[in-house]
Parts: C-alpha cells; structure tokens; sequence
C-alpha cells in the first residue's frame, strides 16, 4: 500500500511526473490551484506502488511519497 | 505507512520563481539532498551567480553570498581561504560561467581551488530572453540566432567539461544530465562526489548538468528533456572526466 500527496499549491503543472509514471496513474486536475495552473493529481491511488520516480523528476518539491 | 520521498531539510519550504518544467528545481534539490546526507548544512557557503539561479539563495538554506557575473569562483576562492573549515560552492549557469566568468572558472580550477561548482548547462540564457548562449548549438535558434546559430561567425560551442579536464588542479570532473530518472540519480552522485573532494581536501571538483529552459527553447517540458538527449547529449557528451583514485565513500 503507497500513496502520493500533492502540495496541489506548489504545482505548475509541467507534467513531468505523469510522463514519467511507471503506472501512469498521474493527470492534471481539471481544476486550477492558486498560480492558476492545472496541478498533478492522481485518481486511482490503489495503483500507486511508492516507487517516488514522480517525485524525483518534479522540479518543484510537490510531492511526498508514504509506503 | 512511512515517508519514503520528501523534501530534503536544506531546501527551502517555499514556491521558486521557475518557470514550470525548468530542471533548475530538480537539480536545487539534489544539492540540497548531497548537503543533507553529508551532514554538512551548517558550515556551507554557497556562492551564487547571475541569471536565473541568482535567487538560489531564497532556495537553499545555507549561507549565501551574491557575485557579480561570472566571478562566483573568485569570490568563493576568498571565502574559502578565509575560512578553510566551510564548504564552499558555486552555482552557476552556462551564460555566467562560461562567458563572462570563463577567467575566473579557468583559474580557479587551475589553482586547484577546494571549491565545488555546480554548472548548469542549458544552452541558452534564460534569465535574459533567451539569447545565444557560448553553449548553443550549431544551428540552434535563439532570439538572436533566428537561422540558428552559424559555427562561421559565433563559433562552436563551448564544452566547458573537456577544456577543464585537462588543469592538473582538478581532483573531480563529471557531466551528467537530469533529464530522466536514471540520469538525475547519476547527478546526484557526481555533486556527492564533488562536495566530497573539497571535503577530503583534494582539489577542485566540478559538475556539469544539462539542464532544461522549456521557455526560452519554446519547447513543452517533457518535450525539453527529450531534446537534451537528441541535441545535447550528442554535443555534451555524459560522463566522469577526472576522478581521483582516494575519494571516499562516507
């Protein structure tokens, strides 16, 4: 069981971490947070399995990984 | 469940003023990751450059002081014979380092400065507006390169890594790339390796990273990073330059 959390805040929607999610389970919300952007999100968390590739490639320190 | 990924202590809890997609946040927190896992947070100085990274200072949390272009490894020299005991590193990109500050690089490296330097390589200048860079390509199009750039008049471009290699004050030399996750866990080991050089007092330490400006190269930022393997790489070739035979693991 792993997990994801998004400082949804923080993010610039670059997109790097859904391209380069092994399960490709990360898409930017329709939403926009406060910079206006649209930020990473993940839907399916089940799928997630901690590997943190997402969050070594975000530019931005968005993301914390718990497994 | 436990935290397996967060952000490292020496990186500020703050938004940076990147632009989205730009690597430079990739690579702040690998220094800050290497400054964290040696332990070393409260006797570093870093000294930074002009151009985008100039607000690297709002970034890390260490000691700061601000250069003027291209003299970050005169100043850094200072600070680190006045005060031999801290670490001291620069980071700088390739429109500071490799053109206005290519003195004050050639000879700090040639002094064998105990300095660690952290080269940022993006082929343009960023900060600017993206105008040609000693490091653009041949034939790359900038806004003052608009039929890309002519070898004939600007010259090729500048690989900083090479010329470098050769000063016998070099104790460590690496290029690297943070555009995929295998290459931005090898740039990590080369800036572990380059603060460990100073650390062990063995000579200078240098690492180039190709960096990304999605901005300035009018490109999506998935799209930049694959560029850095289809232009750049090829021209910047990836790899350990000068390694010393006694540097220590921790």
């Amino acid at each position: 069981m792993a997990r994801v959390e998004f400082n949804v805040d923080r993010c610039k929607g670059c997109e790097l971490c859904t391209a380069f999610c092994p399960q490709k389970i990360i898409k930017l919300a329709e939403g926009i947070n406060k910079m206006g952007y649209h930020p990473a999100a993940v839907e399916e968390m089940d799928k997630c399995t901690g590997c943190a590739i997402c969050a070594r490639v975000c530019p931005d320190c968005v993301i914390t990984v718990y497994k | 469940m436990k935290v397996v990924f967060e952000r490292p202590r020496a990186l500020s809890d703050v938004t940076s003023h990147y632009c989205p997609g730009c690597t430079h946040g990739i690579i702040h927190r690998l220094v800050a990751e290497v400054i964290d896992e040696l332990g070393i947070l409260e006797r570093t100085i870093g000294v930074a450059s002009v151009g985008c990274s100039v607000l690297a200072y709002n970034y890390l949390e260490c000691d700061w002081q601000q250069a003027a272009h291209g003299r970050a490894p005169a100043v850094a020299t200072g600070i680190k014979r006045s005060l031999p005991d801290r670490v001291v590193f620069t980071y700088q990109g390739d429109g500071d380092l490799a053109s206005i500050g290519t003195a004050e690089i050639v000879h700090a490296a040639n002094r064998g400065e105990r300095l660690t330097v952290i080269y940022v390589n993006n082929a343009i200048y960023g900060m600017t507006g993206g105008q040609m860079a000693p490091t653009t390509l041949e034939g790359q199009v900038t806004a003052t390169t608009p039929l890309g750039r002519d070898v004939s008049r600007a010259g090729h471009p500048m690989r900083m890594a090479e010329m470098l290699a050769t000063l016998p004050g070099v104790s460590y030399l690496a290029r690297v790339a943070v555009n995929k996750p295998a290459n931005i866990m090898r740039a990590k080991k080369a800036i572990k390796q380059a603060f460990m050089v100073q650390i062990d007092d063995l000579g200078f330490g240098m690492v180039e990273i190709l960096s990304t400006c999605p901005t300035n190269w009018g490109l999506h930022p998935v799209k930049a990073l694959e560029w850095v393997d289809e232009a750049m790489v090829p021209y910047y070739p990836l790899g350990e330059f000068k390694v010393p035979g006694e540097v220590k693991e921790e």
